[in-house]
């Protein structure tokens, strides 16, 4: 075959593969790439082990400490035992959930994976998209049945002090919005991931923010513009769903609060896109 | 068919990529050579869309890598920086890879098979030695078998076995029409595997031509001469358009004990001089091409790639074959 002959044979061919395989395809791969590294696995036990444990743990401690009369009946327990039960064990286990966020997308640079995943569909945004609807999915599927776990396991400890139900009024909303808070956190820390690059700096950002910074505005005057500032921060404001009774300082109401957070997460995640398609990989 | 237009990549102040211009044609092995930071790899991601370009274009039969549909089925890369998550296994860095490009999970075992790491496909990439890594790599540029094939130095670190089996591979590849862009620094490696060059120098184009055009080219080739007779032969020389440099140190080669003058012509083929010489019956003791490798011609390419960047930006036509124009 000679060079030409070839030229003339290849073009056509290359002219005739049409249309790129659909979206499914690429939600297949992201699938692919997730399922098939440990850090996906480990980071999901430990949030799995850290947040029944932790709640089953800190609630049981919380009635014996009732029963045994060593805390005024009128304690938190009793007061709103959705939130020791949901909260206790959150507090650890979102970390992990935002770090698997963070790793997903870092490691693809600290690995190089990002360049075999753009040759293969350069059209980056897709990547992105791709990589955060299978996150969102699994995070969704799998922190949504902790929740119920957690309120179930919890609901029974605290049975022989209080009763706490899924009928009674926005306990259902809690437990849901539980893993709603934690799906949209783990896309707010992917988009810190795509925008950062970097592991250890990305998760520094993120635990930072969800820690410490959070925290922290709520020491500014809770009861003039400081409750605002707090109220509309992502995490806190997030975090709103994932309780029965609002906070002193709370500005939002806990749907609105979850909406603040979903607007901060896009806005990181075009910001990410953008960046995505204008840096070189 | 690849085609690079007044491509230009700039970081910051440092011009990686400047103004280059060639062509790719199928069917043949055509080396990508150049100097360590001679812009080779930056060429090469350009091309394949992962760097933008300041200016100009890249294309592969006439489209820029990101309007490809399925981009792995048209075009194969192994770039020489690592592309594989050291915790996930060579079938499933491959399985992703044939998903997103609407490709048969089947087709992951037939590449595992071609390039002989079935046997250890389900084990984490970080545990592979460099050969398998950079098989890991062939099979990843070979899945959805392309066309076109870019190859980022792909024989750096490997024996002498990989090296002959990349070897194999890329001329194998070639002879089925695809188009081979294979960068090297190694001089001696695309000697016996390109069949073109692309040669580049601080990001300009110093050469693009014939594998044995740029050797001939290279250092311009000389015949040495030894003769009793050296003042007549020059001047025969000289008159047929020759030219002489008369008792330069042949170096090696030469008999030791032969105390004759000695004579380096250049401008005429060494038949042509023993005609003349035969014709004015002058005798000669020694006279013999002085063929340049591709060494000697890279290395005087290369060694002021300003200069010989003028000149190719200025008569490329004339000093380079048809495919540069």
């Amino acid at each position: 075959m000679s060079a030409t002959g070839a030229t003339a044979e290849v073009a056509p061919a290359v002219a005739q593969q049409g249309r790129p395989a659909g979206f499914g395809y690429i939600l297949l791969a992201e699938w692919t790439k997730i399922r098939s590294v440990r850090s996906t696995v480990w980071s999901l036990v430990i949030y799995v082990i850290v947040t029944l444990g932790l709640s089953a743990l800190l609630t049981w401690a919380t009635v014996h400490a009732v029963q045994t009369g060593r805390t005024p009946r009128n304690t938190d327990v009793l007061a709103d035992p959705s939130a020791v039960i949901l909260h206790t064990g959150l507090l650890l286990g979102q970390l992990a959930i935002a770090v698997l966020g963070v790793l997903v997308m870092t490691t693809e640079y600290s690995t190089g994976v990002i360049r075999a995943s753009l040759l293969a569909v350069p059209k980056r945004l897709r990547v992105l998209v791709a990589k955060c609807i299978v996150f969102a999915v699994l995070i969704f599927v799998v922190s949504e049945i902790i929740s119920f776990c957690t309120f179930f396991i919890g609901a029974a400890i605290v049975h022989p002090v209080t009763v706490v139900s899924l009928n009674q009024p926005d306990v259902t909303r809690a437990v849901i919005g539980t893993g709603l808070y934690l799906t949209v956190l783990g896309l707010f820390a992917l988009a810190i991931g795509a925008l950062i690059r970097h592991t250890a700096g990305g998760i520094a950002i993120v635990i930072g923010l969800v820690l410490v910074v959070g925290p922290l505005l709520g020491l500014l005057d809770p009861y003039g513009w400081g409750k605002h500032v707090h109220s509309w921060f992502p995490t806190t404001a997030g975090g709103f769903i994932t309780s029965v009774q609002p906070e002193d300082f709370q500005t939002l109401s806990p749907w609105q609060g979850f909406g603040v957070f979903c607007g901060w997460t896009a806005l990181l995640l075009v910001i990410g896109g953008y960046l995505l398609r204008r840096r070189d990989a | 068919m690849i085609e690079v237009r007044n491509l230009t990549k700039r970081f910051g102040n440092k011009v990686a990529v400047d103004h280059l211009s060639f062509s790719v044609n199928p069917g043949q092995v055509t080396g990508f050579l150049g100097p360590n930071g001679a812009g080779k790899s930056t060429t090469m991601r350009l091309i394949l869309g992962l760097d933008h370009a300041t200016s100009g274009s890249a294309t592969i039969f006439g489209k820029h890598y990101a309007d490809l549909a399925n981009p792995l089925r048209t075009v194969g890369a192994l770039l020489e920086a690592k592309s594989v998550h050291g915790g996930r296994s060579a079938r499933n860095h491959l399985l992703f890879l044939a998903q997103s490009q609407g490709l048969p999970a089947r087709r992951v075992d037939e590449m595992l098979d071609l390039v002989g790491l079935r046997d250890v496909a389900g084990k984490r990439a970080r545990s592979y030695s460099l050969g398998m890594s950079q098989r890991l790599g062939v099979a990843a540029a070979l899945l959805g078998d392309p066309h076109v094939l870019l190859l980022d130095e792909p024989v750096n670190g490997l024996d002498p076995e990989g090296v002959l089996w990349i070897r194999n591979l890329m001329k194998h590849l070639a002879s089925q029409g695809k188009t081979v862009l294979v960068s090297s620094h190694l001089m001696n490696e695309m000697a016996v595997t390109a069949d073109h060059l692309v040669v580049i120098g601080r990001g300009r184009l110093i050469a693009a031509a014939p594998t044995a055009e740029v050797v001939a080219r290279g250092s311009g080739q000389s015949v040495r001469v030894r003769t009793p007779d050296a003042d007549r032969l020059t001047a025969l020389i000289t008159d047929a358009g020759g030219s002489v440099i008369p008792g330069s140190n042949g170096g090696p080669g030469g008999d030791p004990g032969d105390k004759t003058p000695m004579l380096t012509v250049t401008g005429l083929p060494a038949a042509r001089i023993g005609q003349l010489a035969a014709s004015s019956a002058i005798v000669l003791h020694e006279l013999t091409p002085q063929l340049a490798t591709l060494e000697d011609a890279f290395l005087e390419l290369t060694s002021d790639s300003l200069e010989f960047g003028h000149r190719s930006a200025d008569v490329p036509a004339q000093t380079i074959d048809g495919s540069v124009r």
